[in-house]
């Protein structure tokens, strides 16, 4: 059930860098754009899932799954960012959050790693990204001359 | 053992065991107030109690012992070692007395004067008391004597032991003695206190068992593992015994939500200057304290409502003829898996008119929906959003959030509500609900490729539809499926079409199961690919973001591991509009129906095509003649066709939108429908034929002036509702045409609704004011609440008191002795007709009759009214 991570488990282990002015962050990919969201909201990645359809749910409400026992409602992330649909065939990451005692799952076509960033690296949202990023995004860093977009959890799952 | 008398064993037994502990760290710290305080509070509420209860030899120790700590409160007295072990002593003697209690269900007997005057002496402030001398210490001796220090020793006679001389030395260590005392009753405790949060998990737990148990259980059935059957059936067995015992520790008594009624009642009898006495029956009946929660306000809310609006002030209720008192009644028992909960009152019953007042005011439906709506159809639309048919808003009711808001509650548990209301005798509402939410039975279903879950509660039964050629047909009317069921018609609701799923390509839509389904008195089929089995399911809440979609009551894990969906049949309704509070005394008929209880009356039907769609029908009594009219005859004043007819000028009224003019030579037939010497023609497409059956309405239609389907022939055929259709042909054109001042009152008796249907809206037109009952017994009540009729007219074949009965009832005595009757029959047999007359009725008519019911009623009213 549990897909491992896509690199080795020594992701995990505290990085040398941490410290208060890093905060740990999640990478993952949606449509070739890398994003992260905070570790300490993260309660587990999946490797693809039997989701269950739900009927007149909102567009980005992918479905739910069974996480031991535990209803987990999946939220595809390309939906939720007004990107094309995953191409057919192609798995997706579960990356489950939680808010307010509800599991989420966030959809996402592949997980990278476990980074700290450190502040001084964040930047605002610049004025002309596209509203629906700008609405989910917290700022953006820079990584290894990669942009990475924050992802706000509480924002990301304020749907309909 | 009374529960009272437990309860209070339960509470005093914590309250010394924590005294102990309390002491002591009293006597560390001698300045604590707050412990004081709280030894005080303790041991005053003993005392309390036991007075309560009538326990004097506790109340007296536990008084004297209150009244030395009341000293240390207010600090007259201070706190010394000497003190606290005269405390603990008395302590003790409780404890004494309240395991002899437990063990014989009454005090023991047995003298405590010595240790009362011990503590007496230190609430004195005696220096004796204050450093223990040697007759309080023989006092305390006597004490601990005294005290049962065993189990067994309980039962003897205390009393005796005091008397004898000391046998052993006393134990000088009160505290270590108080233990062993204390462990009698603890081990004898019935009950424990144990916190809901700690139920709540074990619930949780055993929701997690029972899923984990139906997977392996699907697991094994699949894989006919011999080992693992038996391990597992027991496993099984154990899990829903487990499951059975956990449930019971959430159960608890509906009283328990009643508890603030009585005080609620008194308030609301003074602020309103009523007397209201507050009844409730079946207080023990325990459901899940969930639901319990949950049902607590609604039924405040209710009970508010009967004092408020049901009871009628103590001089209206004189004028009524009825005690001052006013009552409201609390019933709750258990039928089926549900609990039943009945909040009744006998006041003044919920005013149809003035109901239907306010629906037309507030634009709820239009006067002809009304005109065809059963009284209890009428009094449902108390439960619209908004409606509050209250003159005055009062502090305690009339806000407009009413019983919307209760229905709303109601049903969110998944429970039904409904309500009888007779004007002038009083209301009672009917609560359905299950007894538990977390674990249900449900029905797994599949529809566009998914798999949902039905909850047993609603299920009716399962048809299967299409396939072999003698089981049941989905038809459509228009686009709307439906079936015919027993000679029934049931609206059927498309799953995959409702829920926007794919439908199946491979199978036509018409191939499938019907699940029955019943939503309060409402009965429609929802159609489904496939049925599977059912399950125990766990029901859990959906999440926040998908709480708008209604169609759910909530998501479970099966069996297999896979999510599915709970579908909720109240939002299904909704959502479809086959519940929404509109008629639905028909679909509660079909209901009776469907378990083949009633049998109809054979009518004479004339079946007409107007406009497309299904075939119409009008009972062919109302029709005067069929017409075919040149079209060069049909003139037009003001937008209106007309036509000379028979030396007067005839309205003419299209029977279906999009009319068109025939044209000159074509022939426009013509139903002419006639009052007295006034007539208005129906232009139909054509007449298809006239037959004689057996009719029963279903569910009233939303499109105004059909009255609702009925299968004839074995068609689908609309039932058209002639009083609208003759309004149509004006406003006034059936206003009586003499200057008749009074409105003749009409009481109509029939057990058909069909001819109730049939006969109100004509006999409302032509002006009487008609008051229709099911049955001769629902008559005889209307006379005993004094209601007045002009005329009575009555079907003379009905269940229980027939028409004859009636009439004889009638005529032997009360009021009505002397008011006109009218028999309705559907036979003209001589022999019935004579046995009606001798029974009492003036005249005698054939069921749909118009004419002589017509000219019989104007007999009837010439009659009374002196010229």
């Amino acid at each position: 059930m549990h897909a491992p991570m896509p690199s080795s488990a020594g992701l995990v282990r505290p990085p040398v860098l941490a410290d208060a002015a890093a905060e740990m962050f999640l990478t993952l990919t949606v449509a070739g754009q890398l994003c992260g969201v905070p570790v300490l909201s993260v309660r587990d990645i999946l490797g693809a899932q039997v989701i269950t359809r739900v009927p007149l749910a909102p567009r980005e409400v992918a479905g739910s799954l069974n996480l031991r026992g535990r209803i987990v409602t999946a939220i595809d992330l390309r939906r939720r960012l007004g990107l094309p649909e995953r191409a057919a065939g192609a798995t997706a990451m579960s990356v489950v959050v939680e808010q307010n005692g509800e599991l989420y799952s966030l959809l996402s076509d592949s997980v990278g790693e476990v980074l700290p960033l450190r502040t001084e690296g964040f930047a605002a949202n610049p004025p002309t990204l596209d509203p629906v990023w700008r609405e989910v995004s917290r700022g953006v860093h820079r990584q290894d001359g990669q942009l990475l977009i924050v992802l706000d959890v509480d924002r990301v799952l304020a749907i309909g | 053992m009374d529960d009272l008398l437990a309860d209070f064993l339960t509470e005093t037994n914590e309250a010394l065991a924590s005294l102990d502990g309390a002491l002591l760290k009293l006597e560390k710290a001698p300045d604590d107030r707050q412990t004081l305080s709280e030894i005080f509070r303790n041991v005053h509420t003993i005392k309390g109690t036991c007075g309560f209860l009538g326990l004097a030899r506790l109340e007296k120790v536990a008084h004297a012992a209150e009244n030395v700590l009341g000293k240390y409160r207010d600090g007259s007295l201070r706190v010394t070692p000497a003190g606290i072990t005269l405390i603990l002593a008395a302590l003790d003697g409780l404890k004494g007395i309240v395991s002899g209690l437990e063990a014989t269900g009454g005090e023991p007997a047995g003298d405590d004067a010595a240790l009362i005057a011990a503590l007496d002496a230190a609430w004195r402030g005696e220096p004796g008391a204050a450093t223990p001398a040697q007759a309080t210490l023989e006092a305390l001796d006597k004490v601990f004597e005294a005290e049962p220090a065993a189990p067994e020793a309980a039962a003897r006679e205390p009393a005796a032991e005091a008397a004898a001389p000391a046998p052993a030395p006393a134990p000088r260590q009160p505290g270590t003695e108080g233990e062993a005392a204390a462990a009698g009753p603890i081990t004898a405790a019935q009950t424990i206190r144990v916190s809901v949060d700690v139920l709540e998990d074990l619930m949780t737990l055993v929701s997690e068992l029972v899923l984990t148990r139906n997977q392996l259980l699907q697991l094994v059935r699949a894989r006919s593992d011999s080992a693992l059957t038996v391990p597992l059936q027991r496993l099984s067995h154990i899990t829903s015994e487990l499951q059975e015992g956990v449930m019971k520790t959430r159960m608890q008594p509906i009283g328990n939500a009643w508890q603030k009624l009585p005080r609620i009642v008194r308030d609301l009898a003074n602020e309103l200057g009523k007397k209201i006495e507050l009844v409730m029956r079946g207080a023990e009946t325990e459901l899940d304290r969930q639901v319990l929660e949950l049902i607590k306000d609604p039924l405040t809310h209710m009970v508010r409502n009967s004092g408020d609006h049901g009871l009628e002030t103590p001089e209206q209720r004189r004028q009524a003829g009825k005690p001052e008192t006013g009552r409201i009644l609390l019933n709750a028992y258990h039928e089926g898996g549900h609990i039943i909960i009945e909040i009744g009152d006998d006041g003044r019953g919920l005013a149809v008119e003035k109901i239907r007042a306010k629906v037309l005011s507030q634009g709820l439906t239009t006067e002809a929906e009304l005109a065809g709506m059963s009284e209890r159809e009428i009094q449902r639309f108390i439960f619209r959003a908004g409606f509050s048919t209250a003159a005055a808003v009062t502090s305690v009711s009339g806000r407009g959030v009413g019983m919307d808001v209760v229905k709303t509650n109601v049903e969110k548990i998944g429970g039904t509500i409904d309500l009888r209301s007779v004007e002038g005798k009083g209301t009672t509402f009917y609560i359905k609900i299950p007894l538990t939410l977390a674990i249900v039975s449900a029905l797994i279903v599949e529809a566009g490729g998914e798999r949902f879950a039905i909850p047993q509660i609603g299920v009716v039964e399962l048809v299967r539809a299409g396939g072999a050629a003698e089981s049941a047909q989905i038809e459509r009317i228009n686009d709307t499926p439906v079936m015919r069921l027993r000679e029934r018609l049931l609206p059927l609701v498309s799953l995959s079409r409702l829920l926007q799923l794919e439908q199946r390509a491979d199978a036509g839509p018409e191939e499938g199961f019907v699940v029955v389904t019943q939503v309060g008195a409402n009965v429609f089929g929802i159609i489904v690919d496939k049925v599977f089995d059912t399950e125990e399911i766990v029901v859990k809440p959906v999440a926040p973001i998908l709480r708008h979609v209604t169609m759910f009551s909530g998501n479970t894990i099966l069996g297999d591991g896979s999510v599915i969906m709970i579908l909720d049949p109240n939002g299904i309704a909704r959502a479809t509009g086959v519940g929404a509070d509109g008629p639905s005394e028909e679909a509660a008929r079909a209901q009776e129906g469907l378990r083949g209880t009633r049998s109809g009356e054979r009518t004479a039907l004339l079946l007409f095509q107007a406009g497309d769609g299904a075939p119409k029908a009008v009972p062919l009594g109302l029709v005067a003649r069929l017409e075919d009219l040149p079209a060069e005859s049909i003139e037009h004043s003001g937008g209106k066709a007309l036509v000379q007819y028979r030396g007067k000028l005839m309205p003419l009224v299209p029977a279906a939108p999009g009319w068109m003019m025939p044209e000159p030579g074509r022939r426009q037939a013509v139903l002419v429908f006639n009052d007295r010497d006034r007539a208005m023609g129906l232009m139909v497409d054509g007449i298809l034929d006239v037959v004689e059956e057996q009719i029963v309405i279903e569910g009233a239609s939303d499109q105004p002036g059909i009255l609702g389907s009925a299968v004839i022939c074995g068609k689908v055929t609309d039932l058209i509702d002639c009083s609208w259709w003759l309004r149509q042909a004006g406003e006034d054109w059936f206003r009586p045409t003499g200057g008749d001042q009074t409105t003749p009152r009409v009481l109509l008796v029939e057990d058909s609704a069909f001819f109730r249907h049939l006969l109100m809206p004509g006999l409302t037109a032509v002006g009487y004011d008609v008051t229709a009952v099911d049955t001769g017994a629902q008559a005889l009540q209307l006379r005993e609440q004094g209601a007045a009729f002009d005329i009575i007219v009555s079907d003379i074949e009905m269940p229980d008191l027939d028409g004859i009965g009636l009439a004889q009832a009638v005529r032997g005595a009360g009021a009505w002795r002397t008011v006109p009757m009218v028999a309705l029959s559907g036979r003209s047999d001589p022999a019935l007709i004579r046995r009606a007359r001798e029974a009492g009725f003036n005249d005698y008519v054939g069921k749909s009759d118009r004419e002589a019911l017509m000219a019989a009623l104007r007999d009837a009213v010439a009659a009374q009214t002196p010229c």
